[in-house]
């Protein structure tokens, strides 16, 4: 997500570095090009203007002019400004007590209110809640029984009132909630436009009968200069409690969320990121500002690897490697826990430096698959002993596989050098007690 | 009500604030004299604004800036015609039944459209079929099934997880045996960067072409007027892999003006050929720059 925006920002500031001393003249060039691109990634041109002014304020400071690193200083100042837009709201759901907590989610038609409605739920559960889903869309032809469908492969609950009244049928889900002990509502409505003012009533009463205690409006991140309208008349009429940025794993750059925190003064408090009913996390502003200006998005590179790597399998690895019995199964299982951390384009995406250089449609997550399968063309004894693939099993495998025979040799390769790697490394660690002789003198 | 008066409909809201700011422009710059550097500079964010974006926009000021003397409102209206009018719709003559592929990323409107595109198709005379070729998206087929209904369309469907390009195949077929003239088919919404799913719209083109020759005979790219600079992405991506021939803009009955639409066919030479104005059945129009710039920058209602 918004490696666009990211990648114009990194080419200002790496021309920035070259510059010994910042003048006046250079400053100027630089704010051109960060109002091209904020503008290109459909930020509210007021708000850019605004930014580049404060920007120049500070940038043209003595004490930054004077500096040793003025480069880094620009740098620092459009992170801090950036961030300062953003503000400093928690993201994820309001803490009420009110128990059923309702929560209404409201937008435009399509920016995708009823994937995320399912999307909440399966996040809810993650934190030990028990949601229960309602729509209210009696509208759009089938809309009631998308969610129902998203429920149930989201093992969520799915209240099934059987009227046609939207106010009625929030109502009943409340009371249902109640009854059955289900901590949280969360009512999807129909799309509809800001300026509708039958539907927009419609919400109204809505929000009246089940007292919600989130208002959330879901926006898609590739909206243009009318977000800031649209958003900023469903607060004016509703009191939106935060924005759901949605559909943030495309190459949109999304500066529509810079303008609707700064201008509407909502904060963004969840990001949709994918398709999958888990890709939806809580915002934070921190990370998109790193990410912008090339410092990559290691915490959330972390805690996917966190989630994706099962702690047994690590420590039993590790042993083998110190043993030096590393196998091709171990290879796989490695491949598949990269698999599990998302596309692959995704997780390069966060790698600091790499994510700009690397357009997204070029990385072949093919490829893992396809080793995955090499691997499982082979029997028990191959994968333990590679070393006995002559010519005729690698070409029976590359036909097992649906693969090449270079393709067969290629992993095999790589197999090779990775144990010689790892022999390597366990082998320092036997000897333990030597490198640490070895190292003593240096520490004097 | 006329073609032009709904268009004017739809379009009211998107053009009240945005032609009060471009009156008052042209008023403060001097009647027929050069405009200044500060109303070139307010007529650019004012297009930036309606998200004609930041190149297509300095092209048309740098052109309005050169141009010298004139009445500034029909300068920008002349430009925007000039790119508008460079992107001219092909409607060739090809035999039956025709296959319309209808694509486009999540959320901007391909299942609506497909339903008013086969409703006006049957209220011209032709007998169209509809492909519900959205095999992905939870309850996407009961979705097209009722329009297909309101229309009075038939429908080949498939289920829940069916591969798409076995419907769309099915479908043509269908048409043939059923002697019918045209094929919509609703395909899943799909962002652009995704070269799985694209990958899957090439192999249902691919798979059209075997079961029609020269199929799919149009490609309908689907925009969304909210939608702001990734519009450009977004068609550039979806003509690569699809081909598209063609722009529906959906949703121009909001406050967006769906400026990107003006820089898509600047930059890539795509027709825009309907744009969706409304909710109803009938709310889908054929596009026509004239009457596009003219309901923009129209002062009374």
């Amino acid at each position: 997500m918004f490696q666009v925006l990211g990648s114009r920002l990194q080419d200002v500031f790496g021309s920035l570095r070259r510059e010994v001393r910042l003048t006046p003249e250079t400053v100027e060039r630089t704010l051109r090009e960060i109002r091209l691109a904020l503008l290109e990634a459909d930020v509210n041109f007021k708000v850019v203007k605004a930014f580049v002014d404060r920007v120049r304020d500070r940038a043209t400071e003595r004490k930054v002019l004077d500096s040793l690193t003025p480069s880094q200083q620009v740098v620092a100042i459009v992170r801090d400004e950036l961030l300062k837009l953003f503000g400093d709201s928690p993201a994820g759901l309001s803490t009420a007590a009110e128990r059923p907590q309702v929560v209404l989610l409201v937008g435009l038609q399509g920016s995708g209110k009823t994937t995320t409605t399912a999307k909440l739920g399966r996040w809810l559960v993650g934190q030990g809640r028990h949601p229960l889903l309602v729509s209210t869309d009696v509208r759009r032809p089938a809309a009631i029984e998308q969610l129902a469908v998203l429920g149930r492969d989201a093992e969520l609950r799915v209240h099934e009132g059987g009227t046609g009244d939207p106010v009625r049928r929030a109502a009943s889900a409340v009371s249902e909630a109640r009854k059955l002990g289900f901590d949280v509502v969360l009512v999807d409505t129909a799309g509809r436009l800001h300026v509708d003012d039958e539907l927009m009533q419609e919400i109204v009463a809505i929000r009246e009968a089940v007292e919600p205690s989130d208002l959330l409006f879901v926006a898609d991140a590739m909206t243009g200069q009318d977000a800031v309208r649209s958003a900023g008349e469903f607060n004016h009429r509703l009191g939106v409690t935060g924005v759901v940025l949605t559909k943030l794993d495309g190459d949109a750059r999304g500066g529509a969320a810079l303008s609707v925190v700064s201008v509407v003064g909502v904060p963004v408090v969840f990001a949709a990121t994918g398709e999958r009913m888990n890709d939806l996390e809580p915002f934070r502003p921190e990370r998109l500002v790193s990410r912008l200006l090339g410092l990559g998005d290691v915490l959330s590179l972390v805690e996917r690897a966190e989630q994706a790597i099962d702690r047994d399998d690590a420590v039993s690895m590790a042993t083998r490697i110190r043993r030096n019995e590393i196998t091709l199964d171990d290879l796989k299982q490695q491949m598949r826990a990269v698999g599990r951390m998302g596309p692959l384009n995704q997780v390069l995406g966060m790698i600091p430096g790499l994510g700009s250089r690397m357009p997204a449609a070029d990385v072949d997550a093919g490829a893992l698959t396809r080793m995955v399968a090499i691997i499982d063309s082979m029997t028990a004894h191959e994968r333990r002993n590679p070393t006995v693939m002559n010519g005729s099993r690698r070409r029976r495998v590359a036909r097992g596989s649906g693969t090449t025979v270079q393709e067969v040799n290629r992993l095999l390769r790589q197999f090779a050098q990775m144990r010689k790697v790892l022999k390597s490394v366990g082998g320092t660690s036997r000897r333990k007690g030597k490198r640490r002789r070895m190292a003593l003198p240096a520490m004097r | 009500m006329s073609i032009v008066g709904r268009l004017r409909e739809g379009l009211r809201r998107t053009a009240e604030r945005w032609t009060g700011r471009l009156e008052r422009l042209t008023r403060s710059s001097a009647a027929g004299g050069s405009p200044g550097a500060e109303t070139l500079e307010a007529l650019e964010e004012l297009l930036i604004e309606a998200d004609v974006g930041v190149s297509t926009a300095a092209r048309i000021v740098a052109r309005i800036g050169d141009d010298g003397a004139g009445d500034l409102r029909a300068r920008v209206r002349t430009e925007i015609l000039g790119v508008l009018a460079g992107a001219a719709a092909p409607a060739a003559e090809v035999p039956a039944p025709r296959v319309v592929l209808v694509v486009g990323v999540n959320g901007t409107g391909k299942t609506t459209t497909v339903g008013k595109l086969a409703h006006r198709c049957r209220l011209e005379g032709e007998t169209p079929l509809i492909c519900a070729a959205d095999t992905f998206r939870a309850a996407a087929v009961e979705q097209i099934a009722v329009w297909a209904e309101r229309a009075s369309v038939d429908i080949v469907r498939a289920g829940d997880g069916a591969d798409p390009a076995s419907v769309v195949f099915d479908s043509i077929s269908a048409a043939r045996a059923r002697g019918r003239d045209v094929v919509f088919v609703d395909t899943a919404g799909r962002l652009h960067t995704r070269a799985d799913l694209m990958g899957e719209l090439a192999k249902i083109r691919r798979v059209a072409g075997r079961a029609a020759s020269g199929a799919p005979h149009e490609v309908l790219l689907v925009i969304d007027a909210t939608v702001g600079q990734n519009g450009i992405a977004q068609a550039r991506r979806f003509m690569e892999t699809a081909g598209v021939t063609g722009i529906v803009l959906t949703k121009l009955d909001g406050t967006a003006k769906g400026g990107v639409a003006v820089a898509i066919a600047g930059e890539l030479g795509v027709p825009i050929r309907y744009v969706g104005v409304g909710e109803g059945i009938d709310d889908l129009l054929p596009f026509s720059a004239e009457d596009y710039v003219a309901a923009l920058f129209e002062k009374a209602w």
